[in-house]
């Protein structure tokens, strides 16, 4: 007993000497990290940041503890600015949704992605069409016809929030098709979920997190996934249809793509060698069998990206935001 | 039948002695995160869960509700004890529970609470066991116009009392409902009254008003009478809890009302915290000693108490059969169900039966456990007024502040909770009530957005509340809530023959 | 020390106190109901506007302490009343000005330092506690909370110099 524990001890010195020996000043952090979460309790992105810290914490990736914050205010304007305020401070990161980019261009608050340093993506949230399973559509197609006919009176898309990523795809779906929705904004995914099972709305863009156990008890039906690609998981999930069985919109003749980045974020001045220490801790997350359990039971887009490719991507769906929300006039005056 | 073979499978899971101790811990530290006010049972289940990834599903679920139902128990204690309310849930608490405290009363007030929680949780745990797939039924009837339905019964069931002028008591009511419209609109995503201040983003949290309201408002007021608090000689022994249960079958009407009020709540879900404000209006107006309530009323302290740990039980029914979180503490154990790769909804009862039935064994075990837990503390608590004012006040000024800075995390809370405080101690004495403040505090937002929800829906036309039975008899109940006094006046006139006009106070 | 006349002295009125409070509401009134116009405070086809409930709260808020004002311009023997004695107001403020302190003092020191003070000025000056009885309670409570929040639950509370030089 004793004697392995400092054979370990030995191994680990060794390692570490090695490690020293690659990048003599690695950085590493010093005292408690914060994790910022700009959601409330109980949403995708904070279950993925304590599913992050759980297991960071059982792997022990990290000698320092990392302690999830949650700072809803302002559509999670809040924690952003927390962080904008942070800069030069390594021991601090957020989690970030699409309201990232949405929260300054619907509310106006002075806060932008750059005046942040992006770490890693961790992984894609993607979006489905659910109708109700008692209603008669099949198709996507068959579903926009009929809004089409009947009209915003008639059909209710229930979403999350307002000006947010639920009422984007809504709008995106509305100019492309000419169909109109009424949008419901709802607190959370779960009840937006719940509502579509009353039937209190005709549809909803769910992430497939929120809506699987209705499509699993036969409530719910997805019609399409907002991706350019099907969802590579073909292990039987509802009904022996799997997540690979949906079609994408663009199959179905709805040519929209949307994906929410969960990704995370330093404050501004962070050194290399800082963003590099979370790039290495991101990455062994990624290898442990709990995090890949955790991505397949939401059907999440694994892709990875880290330094300058991430931050491009970062840029290059800023302005798509940007664009979207003008087009749908969900710009702050 | 088949529910109580499942069921005695599900003891037979508890067997373990693990989760019995697991079940202990999880007591012990929810009445301590209960006890704290701002570290509320949702922080507390969230900070730990975590710590529970490298158990078994069922044993982490085990020790996570156990703190939830420790959280809910220790709500109680600070309300009854100091004013202050450690959870949302329990702001009713304080109502008839200080008094009786200030009586000397503690123990009696600190056992019904305790008992009537039991009580209310048992109720919403029978139901669960019997009645689930039903009931699940029934919370999916609720859309936007019945949530505002019964948002609306809850503020009709509770305005009207008190003996404050008419007016203070309406400004006091809009003044919570203009704070809780600060922040961010949900329903339009516009910012409100935020006069862009980054700091005003947050809006008003219900929990820093009311620990400054009512617990640093007290201190103050406390100070006026000199360095005491008053009900020192509290009797402290065990023999209380006995008395207290002699007396219950007095209260059964009130439990039983709170039980159901509570489960309705919990179920559809409207959360602990409307329930007990519900529990208590109708309380006050349906109990022969309505009167008296808030002057320290055993019965004012079970009212609330039974509803809100109903609530909070029944709140785990559409979670598990819906995936819906029935409460902010539901949301984040539905998150560690699916971290743990359990998916809640229609087939969890079917293919995760050692769950399930596991977890519905230990809400009755960990409710009894609890109970005795919190009962043999009785004691101990209520010696905590027996410590000298001078030495005890700066500590409770300290947990305020405490408990208004993790609210959000934000500094500015405890400043704001300060002035929250200045404005219970001029609101006292001027006679503007606090309740009705905090009700539309903590209600507010939720019946404008679901209000709005519904107009969305119906077009803007108002028909929609009558666009059903369920949501058309809710609201005409609500109304009839409201017209209540006055139809009770009349007929009381009616009977004494003398065809006088009510006055007002 | 409550006795002695001078310290019965009146200091403010009931009425002064009463105008005081309904027109600070009159003038939030009118604060909320000028912000709750201007995003817009009509019925739209589809509802009421973002501005439509807290307009219409404001003016509810409006009319019921403009009468609680009116009502109470008249003096009344009850309004004529000392709102609260000399003494009394005194002890009330030898707390509220030195919480106002520590709350001041949270931003400055961190709350577990500014806690320590708090509590030993308390226990020393209003409670005439020897120092030596004030500084263990007011050392171990901190100290306890410390534990609590830091160390055990992870919740970071505000932390000041003592605490960086700590290493936290």
């Amino acid at each position: 007993m004793n004697r392995s524990r400092i054979a370990a001890a030995a191994a680990a010195l060794l390692v570490t000497g090695l490690a020293g020996a690659t990048s003599a000043v690695a950085w590493e952090p010093t005292k408690a990290v914060e994790f910022i979460v700009p959601a409330g309790t109980g949403g995708g992105a904070d279950q993925m940041a304590r599913v992050l810290q759980g297991i960071i914490q059982k792997h022990e990736l990290m000698k320092q503890p990392l302690v999830v914050i949650n700072k809803a205010g302002g559509a999670g304007a809040e924690g952003f600015l927390d962080m904008k305020g942070s800069a030069g401070n390594p021991h601090k990161i957020v989690i970030t949704l699409s309201n990232l980019f949405t929260t300054p261009l619907a509310t106006g608050v002075p806060f932008k992605w750059d005046e942040m340093t992006p770490v890693a993506m961790l992984a894609l949230d993607e979006f489905v069409l659910w109708v109700n399973a008692k209603s008669p559509y099949k198709t996507a197609k068959e579903y926009v016809d009929a809004v089409k006919d009947g009209g915003a009176a008639k059909f209710q898309m229930g979403g999350t929030g307002s000006k947010q990523e639920d009422q984007i795809i809504t709008a995106a779906i509305e100019q492309q098709t000419g169909a109109k929705f009424t949008y419901v904004p709802y607190k959370g995914g779960g009840d937006v979920a719940a509502q579509l099972v009353g039937g209190h709305v005709t549809s909803s863009v769910n992430n497939p997190i929120e809506a699987v156990s209705q499509w699993r008890g036969g409530e719910l039906r997805p019609l399409c996934v907002f991706d350019n690609q099907r969802i590579p998981l073909k292990e039987p999930v509802a009904d022996g249809k799997s997540w690979n069985d949906i079609p994408t919109c663009k199959e179905s003749g709805l040519d929209i793509e949307y994906l929410m980045l969960r990704g995370i974020f330093m404050p501004a001045k962070a050194t290399a060698d800082q963003v590099s220490f979370y790039v290495e801790l991101f990455k062994k997350v990624r290898a442990t069998p709990d995090w890949q359990d955790f991505m397949a039971k939401g059907a999440f887009n694994t892709t990875f990206l880290a330094g300058e490719e991430y931050r491009a991507w970062v840029a290059k769906e800023a302005d798509r935001h940007r664009a979207l929300m003008e087009k749908a006039g969900f710009l702050a005056k | 039948m088949d529910a109580l073979f499942s069921l005695i499978h599900g003891f037979g899971v508890l067997a373990d002695p693990m989760n019995i101790v697991y079940m202990f811990v999880g007591i012990f530290l929810g009445v301590l995160i209960g006890v704290l006010p701002g570290l509320g049972g949702a922080n507390g289940v969230a900070i730990l869960l975590p710590l529970t990834f490298s158990m078994s599903p069922t044993s982490a679920i085990i020790m996570l509700s156990s703190i939830y139902w420790g959280a809910l128990f220790g709500g109680a204690i600070t309300s009854i004890l100091f004013n202050i309310p450690g959870e949302p849930w329990s702001v009713a608490t304080t109502f008839d529970g200080y008094p009786l405290a200030q009586q000397g009363r503690a123990g009696e007030a600190l056992a019904a609470a305790f008992t009537g929680s039991f009580l209310g949780a048992f109720f919403s745990t029978l139901l669960l066991t019997f009645l689930a797939p039903l009931v699940a039924k029934f919370a999916l009837q609720f859309g936007p116009p019945e949530f505002f339905a019964v948002y609306l019964l809850t503020f009709c069931a509770f305005v009207g009392m008190g003996k404050e002028p008419a007016y203070k008591v309406i400004a006091a009511m809009m003044l919570g409902f203009a704070l809780a419209a600060v922040g961010l609109d949900t329903v339009t995503g516009q910012l409100r009254m935020t006069f862009g201040s980054t700091e005003l983003l947050r809006g008003f949290d219900f929990l820093v008003a009311v620990i400054g309201l009512f617990g640093v408002g007290e201190i103050l007021l406390t100070m006026e009478e000199g360095l005491a608090f008053k009900g020192r000689s509290a009797r402290i022994d065990l023999r209380v809890v006995l008395k207290v249960w002699k007396d219950m079958p007095k209260y059964a009407w009130t439990a039983l009302r709170g039980a159901i009020v509570g489960a309705w709540m919990g179920i559809t879900p409207g959360g602990a915290t409307p329930a007990s404000f519900m529990s208590y209006g109708l309380a006050k107006r349906f109990s022969k000693n309505g009167h008296k309530f808030g002057t320290g009323e055993v019965e004012g302290v079970i009212a609330p108490e039974t509803a809100a740990h109903s609530a909070g039980t029944a709140a785990l029914l559409p979670m598990l059969t819906l995936g819906i979180p029935g409460s902010p503490t539901a949301a984040v154990l539905l998150g560690g169900l699916l971290i743990w790769g359990l998916q809640p909804g229609p087939l969890l009862f079917v293919e995760q039966k050692d769950f399930v039935w596991g977890l519905i064994a230990s809400i009755y075990l960990g409710n009894i456990a609890g109970l005795i837990v919190v009962l043999s503390t009785v004691p101990l608590f209520a010696a905590i007024l027996r410590i000298p004012f001078s030495i005890i006040a700066p500590i409770i000024l300290v947990i305020c502040a405490v408990g208004a800075y993790t609210v959000h995390n934000a500094l500015l809370d405890i400043a704001v909770m300060l002035v929250f405080g200045v404005l219970g101690y001029l609101f006292k004495k001027l006679q503007y009530p606090l309740a009705p403040l905090v009700l539309a505090l903590v209600l507010g937002d939720m019946a404008e957005s679901s209000f709005r929800q519904a107009m969305l829906v119906s077009q803007g036309s108002l028909s929609v509340f009558w666009s059903n039975p369920l949501v058309g008899s809710i609201v005409t109940l609500a109304l009839l809530m409201l017209v209540w006094p006055l139809l009770s006046a009349a007929m009381a006139s009616l009977k004494r023959g003398t065809p006088r006009v009510a006055s007002g106070e | 020390m409550a006795d002695r006349p001078e310290d019965n002295q009146h200091t403010l009125s009931r009425q002064v106190l009463e105008l005081f409070v309904a027109g600070l509401f009159i003038l939030l009134s009118l604060v909320v109901m000028s912000d709750n116009w201007r995003i817009g405070a009509r019925w739209a086809s589809d509802g009421p506007e973002a501005g439509y409930f807290p307009f219409y709260i404001g003016l509810i808020m409006l009319v019921a302490s403009t009468i609680t004002f009116l009502v109470n311009l008249r003096r009344t023997p009850a309004l004529a009343e000392t709102f609260v004695e000399r003494a009394p107001l005194m002890q009330v403020l030898w707390v509220f000005i030195p919480t106002a302190v520590f709350v001041a003092a949270i931003s400055v020191a961190g709350i577990y330092v500014a806690s320590t003070l708090f509590i030993a000025f308390f226990m020393v000056v209003l409670g005439r506690y020897p120092i030596w009885k004030a500084i263990p309670i007011a050392v171990l409570v901190p100290v306890v909370l410390f534990m609590m929040f830091e160390v055990w639950f992870l919740v970071p509370l505000p932390k000041g110099p003592l605490e960086a030089a700590l290493g936290y």
